[in-house]
């Protein structure tokens, strides 16, 4: 209908157009249509859904008792942005997950960097160890990690000779040995897409630097990071993405956010608040104001990859 | 050999060595006796490798069902999600019509939304699904199925992207001058050639199929037969004392086919990560 109101002089040329090879006419749309019949109500009707559920009040009365569901509005907001609790873990998870970003990057930057000097046998042995950490299942990784660290028969008290010492009962030191065992797995990919866009540098760039006797240290700072500025900015984002979404790690090494919930992160909040006190409402709130929060981290991402070059 | 050589040696080798011990400790524990385990004296080694754990974990904690159970999601996922994120593939690449670049950012920010705060909203879906088509509800590996397929499209398709926007448009072009159908070019030309792009995305579907925690945890919930591994395993932590033996061996059994995968295909990842990078 638009075609017509907006072409109406020579609609020939519209539909010549539209059918030549580049446009496809319907064509397109025909091959997405598999990808938005899956996409459209599993994942666009739950994001609705989530955003309706959190101006309700909706709870196990509702849920099974048949109790009336009642339109709160902003209600569950108003209760969150209230609640000290709410902040406290809002703050929680902003720090852990700068911490993490920081030292994934500290980590994986620096062994990028390692790699490139390494020999041919310790590059390959480390390659292979940190694909090895990569692939391995969060939650697994997650019960390796708890096993090293167990009070009693764990390896890490033995070596250390602090039989008994508990790692899970201090907020902080929690927060330590989960931070270690999610930089553990999200490291290699830091690593692995430093080296790959070190190697893209070209080498006349590098030994025009050590000819004019820059150090390793200003070469790193003064020519690596300047070039790779895009890939960088990229990884960053990506960090922050996931480490701000965690969750497998909290919830299994803490046992759904640890004594009291003092180590709970939002991500866990929104399930415990709605699997685990049976406040769907209040706990798709939160759910809504994580999405918002990545939304628009998500902005800065399209940006880079923009600036970096991709093709959209 | 210079210095900073000798150096970079030195740390690749001693963090590769730190880096790949939990695993190692992994495997080890679940091959240790339990004595050995629940000894006060740890060593870094058994000299009684055994397969206890292993098999009291597949027969007594129906493990072996629960494995297969997570095949059987992982591998129809990802077969469902190569069909289709191809065919979204291959729209968003070979065509420019209106609200390309629309749909490639949703597919993008699709990628971003968390997941486990939509797992909310949907277990209710599921939960009314399920009382409409009975396959698909609560309780089942057919409802597993669907929101992987959900959850895995997005960045298929994100990555199925580069490797249809590597294979030569010309090719296309000749076979059609030829005479050749569009369903002939699709399936027979252009299929064929992204195959190798379509494993490595495939393997990214089914690592994220089969780790996933949460789904499992959520939906099902009663029906023990369709547990698959990941919430399987939590089975084995216990209030009193943790079954150490069994969860290493449960923990080597979901972790090693992950690894073989992932191997596997790294080298086509690391130079697709390569890629990226030259502009």
């Amino acid at each position: 209908m638009t075609t017509v109101t907006t072409a109406p002089a020579d609609p020939g040329i519209r539909v010549r157009r539209a059918a030549s090879r580049k446009g496809g006419g319907l064509r397109p749309w025909l091959y997405l249509l598999p990808s938005a019949a899956v996409l459209l109500p599993l994942f666009g009707y739950p994001i609705y859904m989530l955003g309706l559920l959190s101006v309700f009040d909706y709870r196990q009365a509702q849920v099974s008792g048949g109790q009336p569901t009642s339109f709160v509005g902003f209600g569950n907001y108003a209760t969150l942005l209230g609640d000290g609790r709410f902040w406290s873990v809002l703050a929680q998870t902003l720090g852990f997950a700068a911490a993490l970003v920081v030292a994934t990057l500290a980590v994986g930057a620096a062994l990028a960097v390692v790699l490139t000097k390494a020999g041919r046998i310790p590059r390959l042995l480390l390659s292979l160890a940190a694909m090895a950490a990569w692939a391995a299942p969060a939650i697994t990784g997650s019960t390796v990690w708890l096993f090293l660290f167990d009070a009693d028969l764990g390896l890490v008290n033995q070596v250390l000779g602090i039989e008994g010492f508990n790692w899970f009962y201090d907020r902080w030191v929690t927060f330590g040995v989960v931070g270690a065992t999610v930089v553990w797995h999200s490291f290699p990919f830091v690593m692995v897409t430093l080296y790959a866009g070190i190697q893209a540098i070209p080498g006349s760039v590098l030994e025009a630097a050590s000819l004019d006797g820059a150090s390793a240290w200003h070469t790193f700072w003064r020519v690596i990071v300047p070039m790779l500025r895009p890939l960088i900015t990229i990884v960053v984002i990506q960090s922050i993405i996931w480490d701000f979404k965690i969750f497998t790690q909290i919830y299994v090494m803490t046992n759904g956010g640890g004594i009291a919930g003092q180590n709970s992160v939002l991500n866990v909040y929104a399930y415990q608040t709605a699997f685990g006190s049976s406040e769907y409402g209040l706990g798709s709130a939160i759910g809504v104001i994580m999405t918002l929060i990545l939304l628009v981290i998500t902005l800065f991402y399209i940006r880079a990859l923009y600036r970096s070059g991709e093709k959209l | 050999m210079s210095r900073s050589r000798l150096v970079a040696n030195a740390v690749a080798v001693t963090t590769a060595f730190l880096t790949f011990f939990p695993i190692y400790w992994m495997v080890l524990s679940a091959l240790k006796p339990t004595g050995e385990i629940q000894s006060l004296q740890v060593r870094p080694w058994t000299l009684a490798p055994t397969f206890e754990h292993f098999q009291r974990v597949l027969e007594g904690e129906n493990f072996g069902r629960y494995f297969l159970n997570s095949v059987l999601v992982a591998l129809t996922v990802v077969v469902l999600s190569g069909v289709v994120a191809f065919l979204a593939a291959v729209a968003v690449t070979r065509f420019r019509f209106r609200f390309r670049t629309t749909v490639l950012i949703m597919f993008l920010v699709a990628q971003m939304v968390p997941i486990e705060a939509l797992t909310i909203p949907l277990f209710f879906l599921v939960r009314d699904i399920g009382a409409v088509v009975p396959g698909v509800g609560l309780n089942t590996l057919g409802s597993l199925v669907l929101v992987h397929l959900a959850c895995s499209l997005p960045f298929a398709v994100w990555m199925m992207r580069g490797f249809v926007a590597a294979v030569p448009e010309a090719l296309e072009e000749a076979a059609m001058i030829d005479g050749a159908s569009r369903p002939v070019i699709l399936w027979r030309i252009l299929f064929p050639l992204v195959a190798p792009g379509l494993v490595a995305t495939s393997v990214f579907s089914f690592i994220a199929a089969w780790n996933d925690f949460i789904f499992a945890r959520t939906f099902i919930i009663s029906a023990k037969d369709n547990q698959t591994l990941p919430a399987a395993l939590l089975v084995f932590f216990k209030p009193d004392e943790n079954d150490w033996g069994g969860i290493m061996a449960a923990s080597t059994l979901m972790t090693i086919p992950v690894l073989i995968f992932f191997v596997a295909v790294q080298r086509r990842l690391v130079a697709g990560l390569g890629g990226a990078v030259k502009d």
